[in-house]
C-alpha cells in the first residue's frame, strides 16, 4: 500500500495499461459532490490539482496561471440531501482562499441558484465576495432561468455578453468561451446551443491560430453522457466541429453533479462536482435528482478533485479526496473513487 | 281515503316543483356539462409526469402537483399554457375548454413530457 498520496498517484500511473479503462474511453468517476477543481495552464495544456496542496508535482512547474472551476451551487436548495448549500459553498471558497497559489479567476458553470430567486442570487454574490479571486466568470444553468427566461441572470451577470449570456475572453494567451445551453429548451430534447449562438461561436473562433489553447465552458455537458436524463447537448456536434482544428481544447461542464471525463483527439471533456449535493451515476437510480447520504457523511462526500496531467507521460491521473480530512487515501472502494485515463492518442 | 291521497299528492307537487327550481337555480351546471367534468390530477415525481397521458372531459381542470425534490414546470408545446415554476408540493392548474390533444413538457428538464387528451 502506498504511504502517501504522491506514491499512490505514481503507482496508478504505472498501472495505466492495467486499469481496465479503454484508451480514449469513456470514463466514470463516481458521484461525490465536491467543492471545486483547480486547473493550471502549463504550455497550453490544462492540468488540475488539489486545493490546499502545494504543487510538488512536475505538472506544477512552469505553470502560467491557475483558475478554479466550481459548479452547481444551487443556492436556495434546502432538502435533506443538503440542508445548507450556502455553507458548503462557503467551504469551497475557503478552500480556494487557503490555496498557496491564488487562482487568477473562478469559473462557475451554472445552477447558481435553485429557483432563480433574487435572494438566492444575492446570497451567492455575498459568498463570492469573500473569495480571494475576485474575477468570476459565470454561465447560467437551467435553474437560473426559471422565472423570467433568464432576464434576472442577464441583469446581474450578463454585462458584455450576447444573447442568453454567451461571451469569450482571452487570458494569458488562452481563449475562453462561455456558452449557454439552457435557454429555449425544446420538448423531449437535451441541452441546446441554438443557431444564433453557433453562428457567433464560429465567427468568434475564426482566424485564431490553431495553437491557441481553447477552453469552452457551459452548464450542461457538451457531449452525450446519458440522454434519458438529458445529460447532453443536442447541437454540440456543430460547436465541436468549430474547435476541431485547434491543438488543445478543454471543455468544462457541470449539471450532473459528478465527475466524468472523456478525451477525444485533442479535446478533453470534464464535468465538475457540485458544491451543493451529489447526484447518482447514470441509470443507477430512478431519476437524476439529489442523492441523499447520511448527515454525518455529507462532509465526506463533499470532496475535491485532484487531476494531474503529466505532459511527459501524456497521462492523466484523477484522485478524489473527501472534504473531511480523514488522512486516508482513496482506496478504490465505493467511497473513494479513482480513475485513470490514458490520454495518449493517435 | 282517496280524497286524502289526492290532497297529499296535490300538496306534494308544488313542493317538488319548488325543489327542482331550487336545484336548477343554485347550480352552474349547464346542459352540456357532464357531472364528472371536475378535476384530474397529475403527480410529478422522479422526473416523471404521472400519468404521462391523461384523458379528461371538456371543461375539466387538470392540477399538476410536484412531489419531487426538484422544481419542475408544465408548459404546453403549442403555447396554450405555461406554469410558473413549481417547487416541492406546489401546484399548477389549467382548465381545458376545448377538445383536443395537448402535449406538454417540463421546460427545466425537457426530457419530461406528457399529454392531456380532452374529449
Amino acid at each position: 500500500m502506498p504511504n502517501n498520496k504522491q506514491d499512490f498517484i505514481d503507482q496508478q500511473l504505472q498501472d495505466l495499461n492495467n486499469d481496465g479503462v479503454d484508451r480514449r474511453g469513456f470514463l466514470k468517476c463516481m458521484a461525490w459532490a465536491g467543492t471545486g477543481l483547480v486547473w493550471t495552464m502549463s504550455g497550453g495544456i490544462p492540468l488540475s490539482r488539489a486545493f490546499a496542496k502545494t504543487a510538488n508535482r512536475t505538472a506544477g512547474k512552469g505553470a502560467d496561471f491557475t483558475f478554479v472551476q466550481i459548479s452547481d451551487s444551487h443556492i436556495g436548495f434546502n432538502k435533506p440531501a443538503n440542508p445548507d448549500v450556502t455553507a458548503t459553498l462557503q467551504t469551497a471558497i475557503n478552500k480556494i482562499n487557503s490555496m498557496p497559489h491564488k487562482p487568477d479567476f473562478i469559473i462557475h458553470t451554472g445552477d447558481l441558484s435553485q429557483l432563480s430567486k433574487p435572494s438566492e442570487f444575492d446570497t451567492l454574490d455575498q459568498v463570492l465576495k469573500g473569495a480571494s479571486a475576485q474575477q468570476i466568470y459565470l454561465v447560467p444553468g437551467e435553474h437560473d432561468m426559471l422565472t423570467d427566461n433568464g432576464e434576472q441572470y442577464l441583469q446581474r451577470y450578463g454585462k458584455g455578453t450576447k444573447g442568453a449570456g454567451w461571451y469569450s475572453f482571452d487570458h494569458k494567451g488562452v481563449h475562453f468561451v462561455g456558452l449557454v445551453n439552457v435557454a429555449n429548451l425544446k420538448a423531449g430534447g437535451m441541452g441546446s446551443l441554438g443557431h444564433e449562438q453557433l453562428e457567433w461561436l464560429e465567427d468568434d473562433l475564426k482566424g485564431r491560430s490553431a495553437s491557441t489553447p481553447i477552453v469552452l465552458f457551459a452548464h450542461i455537458p457538451l457531449w452525450t453522457i446519458y440522454p434519458d436524463w438529458g445529460w447532453g447537448t443536442d447541437d454540440s456536434e456543430q460547436a465541436l466541429s468549430y474547435v476541431k482544428r485547434f491543438g488543445s481544447v478543454t471543455v468544462l461542464n457541470g449539471h450532473i453533479h459528478q465527475i466524468m471525463q472523456k478525451i477525444e483527439g485533442k479535446v478533453s471533456f470534464h464535468t465538475a462536482m457540485s458544491t451543493a449535493f451529489p447526484q447518482p451515476a447514470p441509470g443507477s437510480a430512478p431519476s437524476a435528482g439529489p442523492m441523499k447520504v447520511p448527515a454525518d457523511q455529507l462532509q465526506r462526500v463533499l470532496g475535491i478533485t485532484d487531476v494531474n496531467y503529466l505532459v511527459s507521460g501524456r497521462s492523466l491521473a484523477v484522485v478524489d479526496s473527501p472534504l473531511a480530512d480523514s488522512g486516508s487515501l482513496p482506496s478504490g472502494s465505493a467511497g473513494a473513487p479513482l480513475a485513470v485515463i490514458d490520454s495518449s492518442h493517435g | 281515503m282517496i280524497r286524502n291521497r289526492v290532497c297529499i299528492a296535490n300538496a306534494a307537487a308544488p313542493v317538488m316543483i319548488a325543489m327542482l327550481l331550487l336545484f336548477a337555480g343554485s347550480s352552474s351546471v349547464t346542459a352540456s356539462d357532464q357531472p364528472s367534468a371536475g378535476t384530474a390530477d397529475v403527480k410529478i415525481d422522479n422526473f416523471v409526469f404521472g400519468p404521462q397521458t391523461i384523458t379528461v372531459p371538456v371543461g375539466a381542470t387538470v392540477t399538476w402537483t410536484n412531489k419531487d425534490d426538484i422544481p419542475h414546470t408544465a408548459v404546453s408545446t403549442d403555447g396554450l399554457f405555461k406554469s410558473k415554476v413549481m417547487d416541492t408540493d406546489e401546484k399548477f392548474s389549467y382548465t381545458f375548454s376545448k377538445a383536443g390533444t395537448y402535449s406538454y413538457y417540463c421546460s427545466v428538464h425537457p426530457k419530461m413530457t406528457g399529454k392531456v387528451v380532452v374529449q
